[in-house]
């Protein structure tokens, strides 16, 4: 490590064997272009911590993961049990099916986190606009991998809640039916759908999440990381061609990220053993009975992550016969979020320089995300459809308008330097 | 910068973290590693089994399986436990040294009591379970000659065992065949696994 | 049964609309259910083995995580809680076959493994204590909590028998309707109310147990990792704060 001195006497061994690695593969090089002399500004604040706990949980879902997937088993007449025979018989089994239930919450808390960072300081304005639909790729494939994972404990929520999202998809003029049929693999969801639903939530989407996150990496590291002021630090280099406002990734980022972890894990350790199912949050009621076809759950709803376009897609009436629309409606939802980059014309990046408008905007988009997520946990009533209704459109017009009002706003002189 | 780097606090603030990051990794890695031990299931499936032996004849077979494997339980014949003395020069461990068997199991008889020997399945050579061949001499399919004293033979490579399993010289097996924990619950009832007659 | 902080909270936001919120069924009673209570444990044990597990399964709850939890030694096992044929590795599993209970009750009896996760036990526990005669139901007895329940009132001789007390409530749409507000004792018991109390409290903490036996290793656990990752917390805290000193001084 650079910024310590080695052990004289296995000093010399170990660069030896470093010289050896290097001559066969870009180790040293590596290091240097992605840590020890990648450089990140100065000022991260807590915003910038989510990043690098996502990575973290990623890798602990995985873990966890295999580790449920050496015991489960993905047939219909069989899953249920295997659940249980992790919580009770295999040793230690309860606590590596909690870490992986509240990985997966936890998850999505740190993701939605690190997205609201890139809106309030302009992460995804150029040149980090591919990053940012790297960024919206794995939120995608994030979803679906949740998804899938939710049916393979064959609880009653999990069939049920599968049972209606895939069914959205019969809504497609024309195809509907067939496309249903052809995601299901058979009439119904069954033992078919369950064990593919395994398949690509152990296998496929895994590879396809780590891929997108090394291509999110390396996109990140190629124009360099933006900061809670918006400017581009690498306008102002000093004589050695380093950003005078950058400084060394490892050890100095390494060694806070560590912290942010700590903490991180201080919240999810109490959450894991004190309260796995938080209320119901995290791990439905329901879903300790087995998946039933004869009864439906009082009412079904998705696990909160999903509630906000959930909220969406119950608050449009089906027009023509069809409900169509609100699938339509939560589709763009998300596809809106890949424009962003273009939908937003501020002359600046940062919240700290924008005006009183996208200031407003931008928290108000945060409280209509969560209203509607906790409307979307409610059932279909009122006052809840009424409050859905006006979330979504005020969703809608955040991005729709935000052409006209992020160009009509007014702003500050961004610095040319970095501030705290 | 205003003041010196204190390399030493540096030094001392890194080990310790790392020393305790250290001891929670590897405090997180043993439930993982754990979890691989036999589950309660496979520990239910793997419990002892108990086999009544009220109908056994004298010079009969039952076999049983416990924890996947066949176990073979013989009422022997005074005949067949008289053979056992003469056998000792033909036999690489007569004394099961090398063998695998509960102390009670480590005589000539290799059991608990000479009548019923228990004994499991399994040819210590590469897993095969060998027959019952007790009646001496040339068998029918003249696999075994006129020097046959009686015992089992594993028909996938030859080997040859007496009527206590212990291994002849000069064949594939290396060692004795294993003899499992066992008790007598009663007279009419062996339970297989268990060094004592446990209920349940 | 504690509702989680984050409920709390959410609910406190939306506490004008509270009202609105679904709230219709009979009102549960608070279970006060502790499963760190040994004794409580074994009681309730006893009591689901003499008189639910006649009809009932628990079928993911072996004896052998019993006698270990409940620091039962394996003649205490046998003698109070197993009965013949079953050995120390087998499930709570009901002698009733399943075929016949659906001819005799219209129903199977449920598998209670879970039922303490999946209902609550507030619910649990309610519903045991609110069977009252109803001669229109085919076992005599009908369940406030759970209407048109298959189940007979197999603790009647515990607790005694009651009967229903209706007020007239308008509803939603404004119709008269009789709501079931509480209960009226007919005939006494075995038990006194209080004794019934905490047989039913034992017997539900021991669902509650069934349905998660890890539960009380989870929570003392939790403590050491907690106490853990706070040293931890620390130690990283100062390391970044030495290590910054280069970009802040």
């Amino acid at each position: 490590m650079p910024s310590q001195q080695p052990n004289a006497p296995a000093g010399g061994r170990m660069q030896a064997l470093g010289a050896w690695i290097d001559a066969r593969f870009p180790l040293s090089e590596l290091w240097k272009e992605h840590m020890s002399e990648y450089y990140a500004p100065k000022n991260f604040n807590f915003w910038y911590y989510f990043g690098s706990i996502a990575l973290v949980v990623l890798a602990m879902q995985i873990v966890t993961g295999i580790f449920l997937t050496m015991s489960y088993k993905p047939s219909d007449t069989e899953a249920f049990g295997s659940v249980e025979y992790i919580m009770r018989d295999v040793d230690w089994g309860w606590l590596i099916r909690y870490l992986h239930s509240t990985g997966a919450s936890a998850f999505f808390i740190v993701v939605y986190l690190h997205m609201f960072r890139a809106l309030l300081y302009g992460s995804h304005r150029k040149p980090r606009e591919l990053l940012w639909i790297f960024g919206m790729l794995i939120y995608l494939a994030l979803m679906a991998e949740a998804f899938m994972g939710y049916l393979l404990p064959w609880g009653n929520m999990s069939y049920w809640g599968a049972q209606v999202i895939v069914s959205l998809f019969g809504s497609f003029p024309w195809i509907g039916n067939a496309l249903v049929e052809w995601i299901r693999g058979d009439y119904f969801i069954s033992d078919i759908t369950l064990n593919r639903f395994f398949a690509l939530h152990v296998v496929a989407l895994p590879l396809v999440l780590i891929f997108l996150v090394v291509a999110h990496i390396l996109a990140l590291h190629e124009v360099g990381s933006n900061n809670p002021d918006g400017i581009e630090i690498k306008k102002t280099k000093g004589p050695d061609g380093r950003p005078l406002d950058g400084i060394a990734m490892h050890p100095y980022y390494t060694v806070k990220d560590i912290y942010g972890l700590a903490v991180f894990f201080l919240l999810f350790a109490a959450v894991v053993f004190f309260a796995p199912e938080m209320g119901g949050l995290f791990l439905e009621a329901a879903n300790f009975e087995p998946a039933n076809p004869l009864l439906t759950p009082e009412h079904i709803a998705p696990v909160w992550y999903f509630t906000p376009y959930y909220a969406m897609l119950r608050a449009v009436p089906a027009f023509a016969g069809t409900q169509i629309w609100g699938v339509l409606v939560m589709f763009s939802a998300i596809l809106l979020l890949f424009f962003v980059p273009w939908l937003d014309r501020a002359p600046v990046k940062s919240i700290r320089y924008r005006g009183p408008i996208y200031k407003v905007a931008l928290m108000l988009f945060a409280a209509s995300f969560i209203v509607l997520g906790f409307c979307g946990m409610k059932p279909p009533e009122q006052p809840f459809k009424a409050i859905s209704v006006i979330g979504t459109i005020y969703y809608f017009l955040f991005f729709l308008l935000m052409p006209w009002y992020s160009r009509i706003d007014s702003h500050k002189p961004e610095p040319s330097r970095v501030t705290s | 910068m205003s003041e010196e780097i204190d390399r030493g606090r540096r030094q001392l603030l890194t080990v310790a973290t790392t020393l305790t990051g250290a001891v929670g990794v590897a405090f997180a890695a043993a439930p993982f590693l754990a979890s691989w031990q036999p589950s309660a299931r496979a520990k239910a499936l793997g419990a002892p089994v108990e086999i009544d032996i009220s109908k056994l004849e004298p010079g009969a077979m039952l076999k049983i399986v416990w924890r996947g494997k066949p176990v073979f339980v013989v009422r022997r014949t005074p005949a067949m436990l008289q053979s056992l003395a003469s056998v000792d020069a033909l036999l690489s461990d007569p004394g099961s040294d090398k063998s695998r068997q509960p102390l009670y199991a480590k005589n000539e008889q290799r059991a608990r009591k000479p009548e019923y020997f228990v004994v499991l399945g399994v040819c210590t050579h590469l897993g095969c379970a060998p027959q019952n061949r007790f009646s001496p001499g040339v068998s029918d399919d003249g696999v075994l000659k006129a020097d046959w004293p009686g015992g089992f033979f594993c028909p996938c490579h030859g080997s040859k065992f007496d009527v206590s399993g212990r291994v002849f010289k000069g064949v594939p097996a290396p060692t004795n065949l294993e003899i499992p924990p066992y008790a007598f619950v009663d007279d009419q009832h062996i339970l297989i696994g268990l060094d004592e007659a446990r209920l349940g | 049964m504690r509702l989680a902080r984050i409920q709390v909270v959410l609910v406190a936001l939306c506490w004008p609309f509270a009202a609105f919120a679904a709230g219709h069924g009979y009102p549960l009673q608070d279970a006060g259910t502790d499963v760190s209570n040994l004794p409580s444990l074994q009681r309730g044990a006893r009591n689901f083995v003499n008189y639910c597990l006649g009809c009932h399964s628990a079928r993911y709850m072996r004896y052998s995580q019993l006698a270990q939890d409940l620091a039962l030694t394996d003649d205490e096992l046998q003698e109070n809680l197993m009965f013949t044929g079953t050995r120390i590795y087998d499930a709570m599993v009901s002698s009733m076959p399943a075929e016949h209970a659906r001819i005799w009750f219209g129903n199977a009896p449920p598998d209670l493994s879970l039922i303490a996760r999946s209902r609550g036990v507030d619910y649990v526990y309610t519903y045991l204590k609110s069977f009252y005669d109803d001669p229109s139901r085919p076992t005599g007895a009908n369940n406030a909590v759970l209407p048109q329940t298959a189940m007979p009132d197999v603790l009647a001789v515990l607790q005694g028998r009651q009967k229903p007390r209706f007020e007239s409530k308008p509803d939603e749409d404004g119709n008269v309707v009789q709501h079931l507000v509480g209960m009226e004792p007919v005939s006494p018991g075995e038990m006194t109310a209080a004794e019934f109390e905490g047989f039913v409290r034992d017997t539900v903490t021991f669902l509650e147990y069934v349905s998660e036996p890890a539960k009380s290793q989870r929570r003392s656990l939790g403590v050491w990792v907690i106490l853990y990752l706070l040293m931890f917390t620390a130690f990283t805290y100062f390391l970044k704060k030495e290590y910054w000193k280069d970009v802040k001084g």
